[in-house]
């Protein structure tokens, strides 16, 4: 072996050195994304965390915020805040979701390959319109409509219904169009087969098939929804208390960190970042939920 | 027959939800274009916006103050996502170690913009002052990568996974080290989707709003510094919504940021079908 002239042979430790150094530098980069989660959580809980332990379980049941001032300590209750997240986002699910799942359907069953090369770009498309850019359409237009209609502001929660519902749809369609194409052949051949139509085939077989993708493709629909922020600042009204109707103001955990951060201060910031908190274990309680759900997949 | 009328309904629905999809794309793009496009000129692009974004005046420090916290943010991201995809697809397999991390980047992107643009204020602007100047081109470009990241690890990691193995296997084979290999013939061959990896991230990054609005400042005036504050075209829109009253304007940096997203869209989607089909031997 020494005497062979073969450079990369000459020495192996050296090369055996600068091979694993470079797996270990590898090894950092891929171990980034846990770092940065674990930097998010620390920084964030340390400021949002002890806030929460001091207000106690007023902080998510009290229903009335007033940030301190000079003048007066603040009250701090966000329960109509949850309760506004959690109405905008199931209204834009309960529209959301038929159309997107029907999309998805329509994108891996029934569009004719024309179509699809004008769908499939169409959605990644649309997930790609920044989110101040759907808050800005909505504001111009659907907010003024809404006032026409049925007067008041016209920023709602219905405005927010129709501008998240169709910021979702990338996320939904996306995720259950792969799940229906996942569905094994044989089942669709099988239930044509047996003499059943184009759309009982869908209907009893491939949306059953692939429904653990489709309702994890909602789920995280809803995460989408539930942590939106620039949309929903422009067209909720962002007024704190629980809306009497589908016209009236609302306020989300997000609008309200965006929209206080700019000038909150002292006990204020740390109250912004305890929502903050509570908006991250809605968005881990989503995930881990989706995460069960696609789990259940079936396999041929 | 009676069954296939029973399945003109259905069917109708399915085709209507697919044609709605592409008609609400087409009607908020042409909106925003109808009004937008006409303001778009070279002095437009190339003045500086007026003190409250009044109409006439341009949107070049805004232009600028995005492509600054995009470059910073692919800057850091590139480099750890690429490395990342390198090592999970060539140094692992299906191993404990592989699957925390991709659950890791995923709930890494799930994270709302508005939590990551939190920690990067307390963070960046707060906790790191001396080094990144407080609210400043760095800060929200730093912040920005932690959205860039997970896009482009996932990409590259698709990339990199569809390169066939027989390459490798004859690299090795003729005496390359595992290095040599990834440098010489696995990267060459995934280039292509690296890049789309990295350009989706970029299109995260200009897109962004709501993390930018805590960490960058909103400054209109032209950077000179990365340390300086700042006010990308995100932010300059919502500015403008929320304070100046000036829609003009408005329309005009929308439909900028709009050619630049469906410019993206259309170079990612097209690289990405093309790359598929070439490695599928098609």
């Amino acid at each position: 072996m020494a005497t062979t002239p073969d450079k990369t042979l000459q020495r192996p430790k050296a090369r055996e050195a600068s091979e694993r150094l470079i797996q270990i530098i590898l090894l950092l980069c891929a171990i980034s994304s846990i770092f940065a989660i674990f930097l998010i959580i620390i920084f964030v809980f340390s400021q949002g965390v002890p806030f929460l332990i001091e207000a106690g379980p007023s902080f998510l049941t009290g229903s009335v915020w007033l940030p301190a001032d000079s003048f007066a300590a603040g009250v701090w209750g966000i329960f109509p805040i949850i309760v506004g997240s959690l109405l905008v986002t199931v209204g834009a699910i309960a529209i959301g979701a038929p159309l997107g799942i029907a999309c998805a359907v329509f994108l891996a069953e029934i569009a004719p390959p024309a179509i699809r090369r004008v769908l499939i770009p169409s959605v990644s498309a649309l997930a790609g319109v920044p989110s101040v850019v759907y808050g800005f359409f909505a504001l111009l237009v659907i907010v003024p409509w809404i006032r026409g209609q049925f007067g008041g502001f016209g920023t709602s929660v219905l405005a927010c219904w129709i501008i998240l519902s169709i910021m979702i749809l990338p996320t939904i369609i996306s995720i259950s169009t792969d799940s229906v194409r996942a569905v094994p052949k044989e089942y669709k051949e099988g239930s044509l087969a047996m003499g059943a139509t184009r759309w009982q085939t869908i209907r009893s077989v491939l949306i059953p098939a692939a429904s653990s993708g489709i309702v994890a493709s909602v789920i995280l629909g809803m995460g989408r929804a539930i942590g939106e922020t620039m949309a929903v600042l422009l067209v909720a009204g962002n007024s704190v208390t629980i809306p009497v109707s589908v016209v009236a103001p609302v306020s989300t955990l997000t609008a309200t960190i965006a929209l206080e951060m700019n000038y909150a201060t002292g006990a204020h910031q740390q109250a912004l970042f305890a929502i903050g908190v509570v908006l991250f274990a809605f968005i881990l309680v989503l995930t881990g939920l989706a995460n069960v759900a696609s789990r259940r997949r079936v396999t041929a | 027959m009676p069954a296939k009328r029973r399945e003109l309904l259905p069917m109708a629905l399915l085709w209507g939800a697919g044609i709605a999809t592409i008609l609400i794309l087409v009607i908020i793009l042409a909106y925003i274009l109808a009004h937008g496009l006409p303001l778009i000129s070279w002095h437009f692009l190339t003045t500086n916006p007026g003190v409250r974004g009044q109409q006439g005046t341009g949107i070049y420090s805004t232009i600028v103050a995005t492509l600054a916290v995009t470059g910073v943010a692919l800057l850091i991201a590139a480099p750890l996502s690429v490395g990342g995809a390198i090592y999970l697809n060539e140094y692992t397999r299906e191993t404990l170690l592989r699957k925390v991390i991709r659950q890791a980047a995923e709930v890494l992107a799930g994270i709302p913009s508005i939590i990551i643009g939190l920690f990067g204020f307390i963070f960046f602007v707060i906790y790191l002052l001396p080094y990144t100047g407080g609210w400043s081109v760095i800060s929200g470009g730093l912040t920005l990568a932690f959205m860039v990241l997970p896009i482009s690890l996932r990409v590259s990691e698709e990339a990199l996974k569809a390169v066939p193995a027989e390459l490798r296997e004859g690299s090795l084979g003729l005496g390359a080290t595992k290095w040599q290999s990834i440098t010489t013939v696995v990267l060459p061959t995934a280039l292509p989707g690296i890049v789309t990896g990295l350009i989706l991230g970029a299109g995260r990054a200009i897109g962004e709003t709501a993390a930018i609005l805590l960490t960058a400042g909103g400054a209109l005036g032209l950077i000179h510094s990365l340390r300086d504050p700042c006010c990308p075209m995100t932010l300059y829109i919502y500015n403008i919504l929320t304070e100046y009253n000036d829609t003009t304007t408005a329309y005009g940096t929308a439909a900028v940021l709009i050619i630049a997203i469906l410019a993206i869209t259309f170079i990612t989607d097209w690289q990405m079908n093309r790359y598929t089909r070439k490695l599928k031997g098609l």
